[in-house]
């Protein structure tokens, strides 16, 4: 089998296996055989995205691995097996307790696959048009997860996040629409003007005035789905009221996704000489998202919403470094991207095992949890520590990277960046302080039964990268933060 | 683009920004779904035409999404839901009808004039069809912010999507438009259930913030 038709098979796979996984979970009912063929489905996923980097297929006008999203699908992979691990130990316990039946987990599972099927499809599309599908499918199924409580609270948040990410899809659709129109006169009518290879090649002769019309439209209505401030007002209900599975896979996996839809967009600006640089646009956003995160995160009592404050104002980290732009940079930014995934999913691991031993999210009631559980309140002080950028975790050395790069072209915005970090650092560090070394509270000892084999993996990669980046990444990441321009 | 064509197809794409006018100034709920339903069949008839003119034949697929779904089958169902739910009362706006239609008149404005001079490249029928379609997202958005209760909330949604059906019609030639109609209906569809099925009505209707506010944290506390 040659290489290319290895790759296509790989990309084959990464579509299937969910989709097809999410129609047979549908009928398992025992939810353990659910579980696991839900962690095999996710396994088999990644074992495809590692293939691509080996056996790359040929670009068609639909699907498209190029050096850009490569990484991203198997980060995102990586993150949906390991979550997938993760939620079987979890939903065993919520069966038991009650607050969800076998009824509501197989279509839980099926759900679980179906987001997977329409991230990998984001990812992989070389085509808007596809991509907007996508991340609407993406946006459908996790509505459904949130409101997977049926509590008031849960179908608030459901209700809440459906019509503003309706609203964002909308907007980015309008925007997609204008790109095509941009792209028509150029490239000709018909599927070849959606192709985003074909887009990018042809950018520069595109109708300017159409381009920036389109990217703020674009910019608006994926940064909805990204959690930008001033449209981020679904997130952290989104991610308190849900399964913490779904809390994880939206902050880590999600919103990166929705970002990397952005970026693609930036790159056709880019391209294109007369039209209006992206930048500034991204940089106030991210800014905004950073200080406002950094501010609502002071009196935040839930501890899943406190993390979804974090979210946010770890996106607009990120936005922020690729607004700036150039090869440090967006090196910051992509890093970062990685590092902000796998902690933030370790954080919602150790957060859900958290919730379910002391039965409530409320930090004022969570107290001393490295004397009760000692596994547990360690895990939440180093996923703390990390999430917060102090060494020697690797977001200490992105955010680094994010605020020198700042000082050496723009002072004067270097100035809010830094206000915000310390601001979030600051902040997160003393609302946590209590959660693992106050006074433990005497409830009934709830003894943690779940793998945290989960959160040790991707604490200790995010560790490493603090030290110590292999050679490939750092060569992708230079390559790619070249690309982003 | 023969004169009689593009005086249909530019008639027919006004006759959408008069509906979302129409949308703006209604206050009872029967009333709005009903002129919804005609918003809807206006747009079904200038997306058909659109598909005669330009020889598109998988624009009819999208017209019919149009007729038989949004212009039937949900204003059924939004009746029933108003019907069983016993909401039929005179809706209140935020700022009041007259406020809101000078605000629509400077949204439509706005439209054109952002619209019409960066189309300059392409044919005349795409930007007029454009610069309404913009003119009917930007009228939905304003329903939607200035409406509390969760039907004319999603009349406001379906009303920008509209638009969008209508701008996506528009651009000639555009690939996967059926399939984009269709990945909306079922978003609407969705939220059409789900309405029905948890019963929203009055106290978590809207986008308004302060509303949702109330149960953030002080209600588990």
């Amino acid at each position: 089998m040659s290489g290319a038709d290895l790759g296509l098979v790989a990309m084959v796979v990464l579509l299937g296996v969910p989709a097809g996984a999410a129609l047979l979970l549908v009928l398992v009912s025992d939810y353990r055989r659910g579980a696991r063929l839900n962690v095999g489905a996710a396994l088999l996923c990644l074992l495809a995205a590692v293939t691509l980097f080996q056996a790359r297929p040929e670009a068609n006008l639909y699907l498209r691995v190029d050096d850009f999203n490569i990484y991203l699908i198997a980060l995102n992979n990586w993150v949906s097996f390991t979550t997938s691990v993760f939620s079987a130990g979890y939903i065993a316990h919520e069966l038991e307790t009650g607050r969800l039946t076998p009824a509501y987990l197989r279509f839980y599972h099926a759900m679980y696959q179906a987001l997977l099927f329409a991230m990998n499809l984001a990812l992989l599309a070389n085509n808007i048009g596809l991509l907007w599908v996508a991340i609407e499918l993406a946006t459908l199924v996790t509505v459904l997860m949130v409101g997977l409580y049926r509590t008031h609270a849960a179908l608030e948040a459901a209700w809440k996040y459906f019509i503003l990410g309706s609203l964002g899809i909308a907007l980015a659709l309008f925007g997609t629409i204008l790109v095509y129109l941009a792209a028509q006169p150029v490239i000709g009518q018909g599927l070849p003007a959606m192709a985003w290879d074909r887009l990018i090649a042809r950018a520069d002769a595109f109708d300017p005035a159409l381009l920036n019309l389109a990217f703020v439209f674009l910019l608006l209505g994926y940064g909805t789905k990204a959690g930008l401030v001033p449209l981020h007002a679904w997130l952290p209900d989104a991610h308190a009221e849900g399964p913490t599975p779904i809390s994880a896979v939206l902050s880590g996996l999600l919103l990166n996704v929705a970002l990397y839809a952005v970026l693609r967009f930036k790159m056709l600006m880019s391209a294109n000489p007369s039209a209006l640089a992206p930048g500034p646009l991204m940089v106030i956003l991210g800014l905004l998202s950073l200080l406002f995160a950094g501010l609502m995160l002071y009196r935040r009592g839930d501890i899943k919403r406190l993390f979804a404050y974090s979210s946010i104002e770890h996106m607009g980290i990120i936005t922020f470094a690729f607004g700036m732009g150039g090869p440090l940079a967006n090196f910051a930014g992509l890093l970062h991207m990685t590092l902000h995934s796998l902690t933030k999913s370790a954080i919602f691991f150790t957060v859900g095992h958290i919730s379910q031993v002391k039965g409530t999210q409320r930090i004022s009631t969570i107290r001393g949890l490295t004397v009760t559980h000692p596994t547990l309140g360690w895990g939440l002080v180093a996923g703390a520590i990390a999430i917060a950028g102090m060494p020697p975790f690797g977001v200490f050395m992105s955010e680094f990277l994010v605020v020198s790069s700042t000082f050496a072209r723009q002072p004067l915005l270097a100035l809010p960046l830094v206000v915000g970090l310390l601001l979030a650092f600051g902040t997160l560090l003393w609302r946590l302080h209590g959660v693992a070394f106050g006074q433990p509270d005497r409830a009934a000892f709830v003894p943690v039964r779940a793998s945290t084999l989960p959160v040790t993996v991707h604490l200790t990669l995010v560790l490493v990268a603090g030290f110590w980046l292999p050679e490939p990444l750092v060569a992708w990441f230079r390559h790619v933060a070249a690309l982003l321009g | 683009m023969h004169g009689l064509a593009f005086d249909i197809a530019h008639f027919l794409a006004g006759g959408m920004v008069v509906a979302s006018f129409l949308l703006l100034y209604q206050d009872r709920l029967y009333a709005l779904i009903h002129v919804f339903a005609l918003h809807s069949l206006v747009l079904a008839l200038a997306v058909g035409w659109q598909a005669a003119v330009q020889g598109a034949h998988h624009l009819y697929i999208t017209a019919g999404i149009a007729l038989v779904f949004k212009a039937i089958v949900i204003p059924v169902a939004l009746h029933r839901i108003v019907r069983r739910l016993g909401i039929h009362r005179t809706l209140e706006t935020v700022g009041g009808v007259g406020r809101d239609m000078l605000a629509g008149t400077g949204l439509v404005a706005l439209a054109i004039l952002v619209m019409l001079p960066v189309t300059t490249a392409a044919d005349a029928l795409a930007r007029e069809d454009l610069a309404f379609a913009l003119a009917v997202v930007l009228l939905g958005l304003l329903l939607m912010v200035t409406r509390r209760n969760a039907v004319s909330l999603v009349i406001g949604f379906m009303s920008l999507e509209n638009g969008l059906v209508l701008a996506a019609a528009g651009a000639r030639g555009m690939p996967l438009a059926v399939e984009i109609s269709v990945a909306f209906s079922v978003l609407i569809a969705m939220i059409v259930i789900g309405i029905f099925l948890f019963r929203i009505r009055e106290r978590f209707d809207s986008v308004d913030m302060q509303a949702m506010d109330t149960f953030r944290e002080e209600r588990r506390r």
